[in-house]
């Protein structure tokens, strides 16, 4: 890989965020009202609710972890439906980029773009609702780490999908975090789920990340176990989506869809 | 004996149970310009694709610069480049970001140098901090070949380089290709409908059909062969022969 090649990839979409203000706010827009309507739902259940009125702010922390999975996703998505939509998309692989330099390259970019959209939410919520994120401790690196990665899979998947099925894969893109958010167990315990569902949820890396965020909020222990089990499960699913993502470039090829795609 | 920059051996590529290409071999010399031309359909695009790799062969071999592309991809794609009308330039970033993002992708040395000198020498000047969206079409085609020299291809790939311009600005476009071919040993393959622009550039070329090579050779030596005025007489003459 050389670091030359993932820089100007990067610098292409930073080039691109750099000189939109409307796209700018855009990035910042959507994750602060989404915390902010997470943040009166969450004052009204801290309120009413027997489970949640000792610890403020619970369902607003599990809100912000979950845009930030949902920004990270999104964004590695939107930079390759950026390339469809500019009709660049041929230019990029006639270009001496290898496979990992675009994958590395869109990871990173598209953790500067959630940063951008999520830090300013995250300073947001502190002096408006009381809510820190810096309450789950030491372990929040490696919940965020965790949810990162997760997005990346989800991200990869997705784009494999655009170059195996072409600009029709569109929707999917945006529609792939809601059909796992119900079984994430984002907002409420596992044991809330059916038995039958709950085999299945446990085989996500969600589980174990909000699970875990509600125990250190709620109960002020931390188990590691849950966190490694989320992190090791997510490292399959991303080497999973890492090789899914070369099978769909070498489908592409042969389908010959890198050629001329676009709207 | 002359180097041989591209060499297709037994080609073929299917698309499910169509044959794009069938069996085409041919050798392209290095420093040599060549014509590729045919009916829309008739392989020309599949071929240019399997030449940069961006489409894998059903079978056959692309090699380039004595490797083959399916196994040095990236060293190969270093010293090539391709412009086409149905590809463009990201176009919310100006021409000068443009050009930046896909020097540093090839790795040019000097590339503010470089950026100036390409910027000088296709009047690019007045509207480098332009965005590339707004830019007229002959304009925004001025800014692919320039993204196309950025890297100092030694094999140059045009599909349709003129298409859609006027005279004016194609007479410009064709200039430009003349003077980059004349600078150092490099090997173009136009592939085009515009038999005047095949003419004025191409040493040879090469008529396609129904994914096949069936004919080939200098634009003068088609002509008598076929006993035609011209080569747009001689392309009429192929595409309608059963």
């Amino acid at each position: 890989m050389k670091f030359y090649r993932i820089y100007a990839l990067f610098l292409r979409h930073f080039f691109l965020i750099k000189s939109s203000l409307p796209r700018l706010l855009d990035l910042i827009y959507w994750p602060t009202i989404q915390i902010i309507l997470w943040g009166f739902i969450s004052k009204f259940f801290t309120m009413h609710s027997e489970f949640y009125n000792h610890t403020a702010g619970i369902i607003l922390s599990a809100a912000i972890l979950y845009d930030f999975l949902f920004r990270s996703s999104i964004s590695f998505n939107m930079l390759f439906l950026e390339e469809i939509w500019s009709r660049n998309f041929t230019n990029l692989f006639i270009a001496p980029l290898k496979v990992s330099e675009i994958i590395t390259s869109l990871t990173t970019t598209a953790l500067l773009r959630t940063l951008i959209g999520i830090v300013p939410a995250i300073i947001f919520v502190s002096p408006f609702f009381g809510v820190s994120l810096l309450n789950l401790g030491p372990s929040l690196f490696l919940l965020l780490l965790s949810l990162y990665i997760f997005g990346m899979t989800l991200g990869l998947l997705v784009v494999a999908g655009l170059l195996r099925y072409g600009p029709a894969f569109e929707n999917v893109a945006w529609s792939s975090l809601f059909l796992l958010a119900p079984l994430g167990c984002i907002y409420y315990p596992l044991s809330i789920l059916p038995d039958w569902l709950q085999i299945i949820a446990k085989g996500l890396p969600l589980v174990y990340i909000f699970e875990e965020v509600r125990s250190i909020l709620l109960d002020n222990s931390v188990n590691y176990y849950n966190i490694m089990k989320a992190l090791m499960l997510n490292l399959f699913y991303f080497t999973l989506s890492v090789y899914t993502f070369y099978s769909a470039f070498s489908e592409a090829r042969k389908k010959g869809t890198l050629i001329n795609v676009g709207e | 004996m002359k180097e041989i920059a591209i060499e297709i051996n037994n080609l073929e590529k299917k698309f499910k149970n169509t044959s794009a290409v069938k069996n085409l071999n041919f050798k392209i010399n290095k420093g040599s310009i060549i014509g590729l031309l045919g009916p829309n359909g008739c392989g020309k695009s599949t071929t240019i694709g399997m030449i940069l790799g961006l489409i894998k062969p059903t079978s056959g071999e692309v090699i380039i610069n004595g490797k083959n592309i399916e196994n040095n991809r990236t060293d190969l794609l270093q010293k090539m480049n391709f412009i086409s009308p149905y590809i463009e330039l990201p176009k919310k970033l100006t021409i000068e970001e443009n050009l930046n993002v896909y020097g540093r992708m090839y790795g040019v040395k000097n590339l503010k140098n470089k950026i100036l000198e390409l910027m000088e020498q296709l009047n690019l000047n007045e509207f480098k901090k332009r965005k590339t969206g707004e830019l007229s079409s002959g304009q925004k085609n001025r800014v692919s070949l320039a993204k196309a020299l950025i890297n100092d291809p030694e094999i140059l790939l045009l599909d349709e380089p003129t298409a859609s311009l006027d005279p004016d600005v194609g007479d410009y476009v064709r200039n430009i290709i003349e003077t980059f071919s004349s600078n150092g040993r490099k090997t173009i393959l136009i592939a085009s409908h515009n038999m005047n622009e095949v003419e004025r550039l191409c040493d040879e070329v090469m008529m396609m059909k129904k994914g096949q090579i069936i004919d080939k050779g200098k634009s003068e030596d088609l002509i008598k062969r076929h006993g035609r005025e011209n080569l747009e007489e001689v392309f009429l003459k192929i595409v309608r022969e059963k």
